[in-house]
C-alpha cells in the first residue's frame, strides 16, 4: 500500500489534541451534582471464614451514607460471566473469602477519604482457613479450593485437532511412535509462564447514576466493552438493555484488563438506586492488582520430537493454567486461545492438553495476547532447544517445518483450525536476511570474543485474532450470558449530516487504539470526505449499533470491516443522488475532491455539500427514494484471522551480577493490509514492551498463604524507558481474505512475539556456561543463580 | 487550612483539609483533570507537575506543601493557543495512545529539557525513568522529545521514521 494514500497512510491522530492539553475525559474526571463515593473493605486473608462484619463505627461517621454487605445484594445473583465455568463470583463475600482483596463490604460517603476512612472503620472478623495458593498443588484436588465444587480442575483442553478424539488418538500414537524411534532426539523443558497484573495506568473507574424518573441508568466506566456492560447491568437489576446507557469516555490503557464485567460496576449502580445520587468509584493502585484481573499463570511442559537433520515429527505442550479463585468473563477460555495456535505457523502433529485450574487467588483472564503468548512462548522455547540439540540454526529449523505458504489460503492447522492467510518464511527470511540481523549476529560474536556473555535471540509467531466468526458463538464467543445474544460480529453506522460533515459511530471500546483517526481514513477513502469533516464516536452502548467491544486484535478487522461496507453503502446512495443531480448514470459516477464527478466529464460535478442538502430535502431526490444519507453494516466474519511475523533480540548477561541487557530488538511483523503504519507501529511498539516486560521483570507472585508480594508499583517492576532499546520494525504485507479491508489486527502480535524472544536471546549468551533454561522473570538474581547452577555442574 | 498559590498563572486560595493531597486540590477542587493519578506511589509520574520550575509528583504532595507555590499543569503549558514544543512532539510523532500518562510525561519532558536542551537518546530514556507508559514502549515518546528539543533549539526536527523507513514487500 502506497504511504500517500488516506488508506494505507500516516495520518496524525485525531484522539491527540484532546489528550496532550489535558482535556480528555477519563471516568475519574466525571463529576456529578450530589456525587457520592465508594470504597471496598477487602480481605486480608486468601481463605478465610467470615464470622462478623460490623460496621457500626462506619456508620456513625458523619457523612457516611451505607455500608452494603452481601445481605443487602444477594438477591441480585452474582458478578455476571459470560464463560460461567468454575466458582462465579459473588458480588461481595458470601460467607467465606477465596483470596486476597476479595470485597467484602462497600462503603459510600459523601467525600473519596472519608469513604476510605469509614472502609477501615468497618471491623470484619475472620476464621482463617487454608489456603491453596500453589499450581501443581492444587491439581492434585488434595485440598478443595471450593467445597461445593467437584474438583479444582474447571476444565480441561484438548485438541490434535480440536474435536476430533479418533484423530487426537492417531496424533499422539505417531508422537510416542517417533519418540520410540532410536534415530530421533527428544527435548523437553518445563516452564513457567508466570502470573502477570497488567497495569494499565489508568486504574478502573465507574460513576453510575440511576434517575427513577427516567427509569435509567447511565453509567460512566473505563470499560472495553460498554455494550456488554448495559447488558450485565441490565440482565443483574431486571431492567432491559436499552434501561441503561454505558459511556466509555476516554479509557487510559486496556490490555483486557477491562475486557470484564466487575462487581464494582454493579455496586456503584446498586447504591445509586438505593440512595437516590450517583456512585463513583475508583480503584487505587493499591487495590487494583487483586479487584482487576491478572494474567497468564501456565506450568506447562513442552516436548518436541524430530529428526537430527532438523524434521520435527511432533510435539506435545501439556500444562496447567491457574484461573484464580472466581471465574469471570472468559477466565477458563483463555487457554483455549492457547489452543488454537499451540501448533504455531507449523505442520508437524501437535497434541495439547492443558488443564484449567482453580486456586485461592485473584481471577485470571485476558491479558494481552490471552492465552496466545503462552502457547507460542512454549513451541518457540523448545523449538530453540531443539535446534541447539541437533546443532542447526534456529532459523533453518523453523524455515523447514513451517506450514507452507501454498498451503493457504484456508490451511487446517494441526490442531484442527483453518487459517486465513499465510506465508511464514517471507517474514523470517526478512528477518534473516536483514542488515540488522546480520550486525547482530556480528555484534554477538565480537562481544563473545572480548569474553563477554552475548546472544542472539529468534522467535516466529502465529497468532489469532480478529474474533471472530458467528460459528464460535457456542464456545462462548458471544455476550448472551450478558443479556445480549449475539455473536462477535464487527458493526458501523456512517452518516452523512445535511451539512456534509459525516459521523461515524462503532461499537468498539477503544483504549488508545486511535480508532477515530482509523475509521476516518476508512471513511474517507469510501466517500472522498476530507479526515477533518468525520468525527467517529465509540464507546456509547446508546449512540452506537450493538458493538462488541474492543479485543483480541479484533477491531479494525471486524468493526473496521463494518464501517468500510457501511461507507460503500452511502457511496452507493450518493452516487444515485449524484447521477440524478448530473443527469448522468449511476455507473459512471466518481468520488474526488470534495464531491462527485462524472467520470470522463471532470467538469460534471456535484459537490458532497449539494449532494448532502438534496439527501435532507426529499423532494428533489429521485423518485422513490428514501430520505437521507446514512448506513449501517453488520460484518461477520468467515473466519478469525492469523498474524504472524519473526523477532530476533540481541542481548548481553552480565556474568558477576545476573543482568541482563537488551541492546537491540528487530521485528518482522504481518498484519496483513495496513490501515495507518504509525499507528501499526505504535501498536507494535507497546505489545514489544509487555512482552519484553513479562520476559525480563514482571511477575505476580503469591506467597504460600496466597499473599500477594508484588502489590504495589514498588515491588512489581514494570520496564520503564531506560531500560528498552529502540525498536527496530520491519513487515511483510500478506493481506487476508477474509475481509474486504484485507486486514488482520496487530493489538496483541508485539506481545506474542517478544517475550520467548528475549528468553532465547539469554538462553543463547549463556549457552558456553552449559545453560538450557532460564525461566522468566529473568531478573538478576535468577540468571546469577542459572549461572551458579551450570557452573557447580561442570 | 488555608492555602494560596499561582497555578497556571492564576491565583488560588482556598481552605483544604490539611491531608489533602495536591493532585486531588487540582483535580477536585480547581478542577483540573488534565493531571493524572495512576498509583498513588510516586512511582509512576502520571500526575507529574511543574512546581516552582521543577518537576514533582503531585500524588505524593500535600497540598498545603505546595502553600505560595508557583504551579504549572498541563493545561497551562499551551501558549495563546499555541502548544508547547513537547506537546507538538507527541502529537507528530505518536508519542501517546490512550493518553492516561501524557500530561506527566510531557511535564516530565518539559523538565528535562529545561536543564538538558540537547539530551541523547541515553539522556532523553535516563530522564524519563520516573514516568510509566504502558502503550507506547517508550520508543515514539523518545522520538517526541528529540523532536520538541530540536525544535526548542530552533533546529530542524529529523524526519519521522514513517517516512525514511523502508517497507518489505
Amino acid at each position: 500500500m502506497s504511504t500517500t494514500s488516506v488508506l494505507g497512510g500516516v495520518v496524525k491522530r485525531r484522539e491527540d489534541p484532546a489528550l496532550i492539553q489535558g482535556t480528555g475525559l477519563y471516568v475519574d474526571d466525571v463529576k456529578l451534582p450530589g456525587m457520592l463515593y465508594a470504597a471496598f473493605v477487602r480481605s486480608p486473608f486468601a481463605h478465610a471464614r467470615i464470622t462478623s462484619i460490623d460496621a457500626s463505627a462506619a456508620l456513625a461517621m458523619e457523612g457516611v451514607e451505607a455500608v452494603y454487605t452481601i445481605d443487602d445484594v444477594r438477591h441480585l445473583g452474582p458478578v455476571l460471566a459470560q464463560v460461567p465455568i468454575g466458582k462465579v463470583r459473588p458480588l461481595l463475600a458470601d460467607g467465606v473469602v477465596n483470596h486476597v482483596g476479595e470485597a467484602v463490604a462497600m462503603v459510600v460517603a459523601k467525600d473519596r477519604y472519608l469513604a476510605r476512612d469509614a472502609a477501615d472503620a468497618v471491623e470484619v472478623d475472620y476464621e482463617p482457613l487454608p489456603a491453596v495458593v500453589d499450581l501443581k498443588e492444587a491439581a492434585t484436588d488434595q485440598r478443595k479450593v471450593h467445597d461445593d465444587l467437584e474438583s479444582n480442575i474447571l476444565m480441561t483442553w484438548e485438541a490434535g485437532p480440536f474435536g476430533d478424539p479418533d484423530a487426537m488418538a492417531e496424533t499422539r500414537r505417531k508422537i510416542d511412535e517417533a519418540k520410540a524411534r532410536d534415530d530421533t532426539v527428544v527435548v523437553s523443558i518445563e516452564a513457567v509462564n508466570q502470573r502477570l497484573i497488567g497495569t494499565a495506568i489508568e486504574p478502573r473507574a465507574v460513576l453510575a447514576d440511576w434517575n427513577p424518573g427516567y427509569g435509567r441508568f447511565t453509567v460512566y466506566s473505563s470499560t472495553q466493552i460498554p455494550h456488554a456492560l448495559a447488558g450485565a447491568i441490565a440482565k443483574t437489576f431486571g431492567v432491559t438493555y436499552n434501561d441503561v446507557h454505558v459511556v466509555a469516555p476516554e479509557v487510559g490503557g486496556g490490555f483486557g484488563l477491562k475486557l470484564n464485567i466487575y462487581n464494582d460496576e454493579i455496586l456503584v449502580a446498586f447504591a445509586s438506586q438505593k440512595l437516590g445520587h450517583p456512585v463513583k468509584y475508583t480503584e487505587s493502585r493499591r487495590e487494583s492488582p487483586n479487584s482487576t484481573i491478572q494474567g497468564r499463570g501456565w506450568i506447562a511442559t513442552a516436548t518436541l520430537v524430530g529428526t537430527r537433520d532438523g524434521e520435527i515429527l511432533g510435539y506435545e505442550l501439556h500444562g496447567l493454567c491457574d484461573m484464580g479463585a472466581y471465574s469471570q468473563n472468559f477466565t477458563v477460555a483463555i487457554p483455549f486461545l492457547g489452543v488454537f495456535v499451540a501448533s504455531g505457523q507449523y505442520k508437524f502433529p501437535t497434541h495439547v492438553k492443558l488443564d484449567c485450574v482453580a486456586t485461592h487467588t485473584m481471577t485470571t483472564d485476558a491479558y494481552r495476547g490471552a492465552g496466545r503468548p503462552e502457547a507460542i512462548y512454549y513451541l518457540e522455547r523448545v523449538i530453540d532447544a531443539y535446534a541447539r540439540k541437533i546443532g542447526m540454526d534456529p532459523a533453518e529449523v523453523r524455515r523447514k517445518n513451517y506450514i507452507p505458504a501454498d498451503a493457504f489460503p484456508a490451511a487446517i492447522s494441526p490442531v484442527g483450525f483453518a487459517m486465513d492467510t499465510g506465508d511464514y518464511a517471507k517474514a523470517l527470511d526478512a528477518l534473516v536476511e536483514s542488515d540488522g540481523y546480520r550486525e547482530m549476529l556480528a555484534e554477538r560474536d565480537r562481544m563473545r570474543a572480548e569474553g563477554k556473555l552475548a546472544g542472539v535471540g529468534l522467535s516466529t509467531y502465529v497468532e489469532v485474532c480478529g474474533f471472530g466468526p458467528s460459528g464460535l458463538v457456542d464456545l462462548g464467543f458471544s455476550w448472551s450470558e450478558y443479556g445480549a445474544p449475539s455473536a462477535f460480529s464487527g458493526s458501523g453506522l456512517v452518516r452523512v449530516n445535511p451539512d456534509s460533515t459525516v459521523t461515524v459511530i462503532i461499537g468498539t471500546g477503544p483504549s488508545g487504539q486511535g480508532h477515530q483517526t482509523t475509521w476516518s481514513q476508512i471513511v474517507a477513502d469510501q466517500l472522498g470526505i476530507p479526515l477533518e469533516r468525520i468525527r467517529v464516536i465509540h464507546g456509547d452502548s446508546e449512540e452506537s449499533p450493538f458493538g462488541v467491544g474492543t479485543f483480541g486484535s479484533r477491531s479494525a478487522a471486524v468493526d473496521g470491516s463494518a464501517t468500510f461496507e457501511a461507507a460503500q453503502k452511502v457511496r452507493a446512495k450518493a452516487a444515485k443522488i449524484a447521477a440524478h443531480l448530473l443527469e448522468a448514470s449511476e455507473e459512471d459516477i466518481q468520488f474526488a475532491d470534495g464531491g462527485a464527478f462524472v467520470a470522463g466529464s471532470p467538469d460534471q460535478t456535484v459537490s458532497w455539500e449539494e449532494i448532502a442538502t438534496v439527501a435532507y430535502q426529499p423532494h428533489r431526490l429521485p423518485e422513490g427514494m428514501e430520505g437521507g444519507l446514512e448506513a449501517h453494516a453488520i460484518f461477520s466474519p468467515a473466519n478469525a484471522t492469523w498474524p504472524f511475523g519473526a523477532h530476533a533480540a540481541l542481548v548481553e548477561v552480565d556474568g558477576d551480577t545476573g543482568d541482563v541487557r537488551l541492546l537491540r530488538y528487530i521485528t518482522v511483523d504481518d498484519c496483513g493490509n495496513v490501515i495507518n503504519p504509525m499507528i501499526v507501529d505504535g501498536q507494535i511498539h507497546g505489545g514489544l514492551a509487555q512482552g519484553i516486560g513479562q520476559a525480563m521483570f514482571e511477575e505476580a507472585v503469591y506467597d504460600a498463604d496466597g499473599n500477594l508480594l508484588t502489590g504495589s508499583l514498588l515491588d512489581y517492576v514494570l520496564p520503564t524507558a531506560a531500560d528498552l532499546p529502540s525498536f527496530e520494525l520491519h513487515r511483510t504485507v500478506t493481506p487476508s481474505d477474509i475481509n474486504p479491508l484485507g486486514v488482520k489486527g496487530i493489538g496483541e502480535a508485539g506481545t506474542i512475539g517478544s517475550a520467548q524472544t528475549v528468553v532465547n536471546a539469554v538462553v543463547d549468551a549463556l549457552e558456553p556456561l552449559g545453560v538450557e533454561h532460564v525461566d522468566m522473570p529473568l531478573r538478576p538474581k535468577r540468571v546469577w543463580q542459572a549461572i551458579q547452577d551450570a557452573k557447580g555442574g561442570n | 487550612m488555608q492555602i494560596r498559590m499561582n497555578v497556571n498563572g492564576r491565583a488560588v486560595t482556598a481552605d483544604v483539609e490539611p491531608r489533602t493531597l495536591l493532585v486531588h486540590f487540582l483535580r477536585d477542587d480547581l478542577g483540573l483533570t488534565g493531571t493524572h493519578i495512576g498509583c498513588e506511589t510516586s512511582y509512576c509520574g502520571a500526575c507529574t507537575v511543574i512546581v516552582d520550575g521543577r518537576t514533582a509528583k503531585s500524588c505524593t504532595m500535600l497540598a498545603v506543601q505546595a502553600d505560595g507555590a508557583e504551579i504549572t499543569t498541563i493545561e497551562g503549558l499551551a501558549a495563546d493557543g499555541e502548544l508547547h514544543p513537547v506537546q507538538e512532539g507527541f502529537w507528530e510523532r505518536h508519542g501517546l495512545q490512550c493518553g492516561y500518562c501524557t500530561p506527566g510525561m510531557i511535564m516530565s519532558a518539559v523538565g528535562l529539557l529545561s536543564e538538558n536542551p540537547d539530551p541523547s537518546e541515553d539522556e532523553i530514556r535516563h530522564g524519563i525513568e520516573g514516568n510509566i507508559c504502558r502503550c507506547t514502549g517508550y520508543h515514539n515518546i523518545v522520538r517526541a522529545i528529540e523532536y520538541a528539543a530540536a525544535k526548542m533549539r530552533g533546529e530542524e526536527p529529523a524526519p519521522a521514521e514513517w517516512e525514511t523507513q523502508e517497507v518489505t514487500a
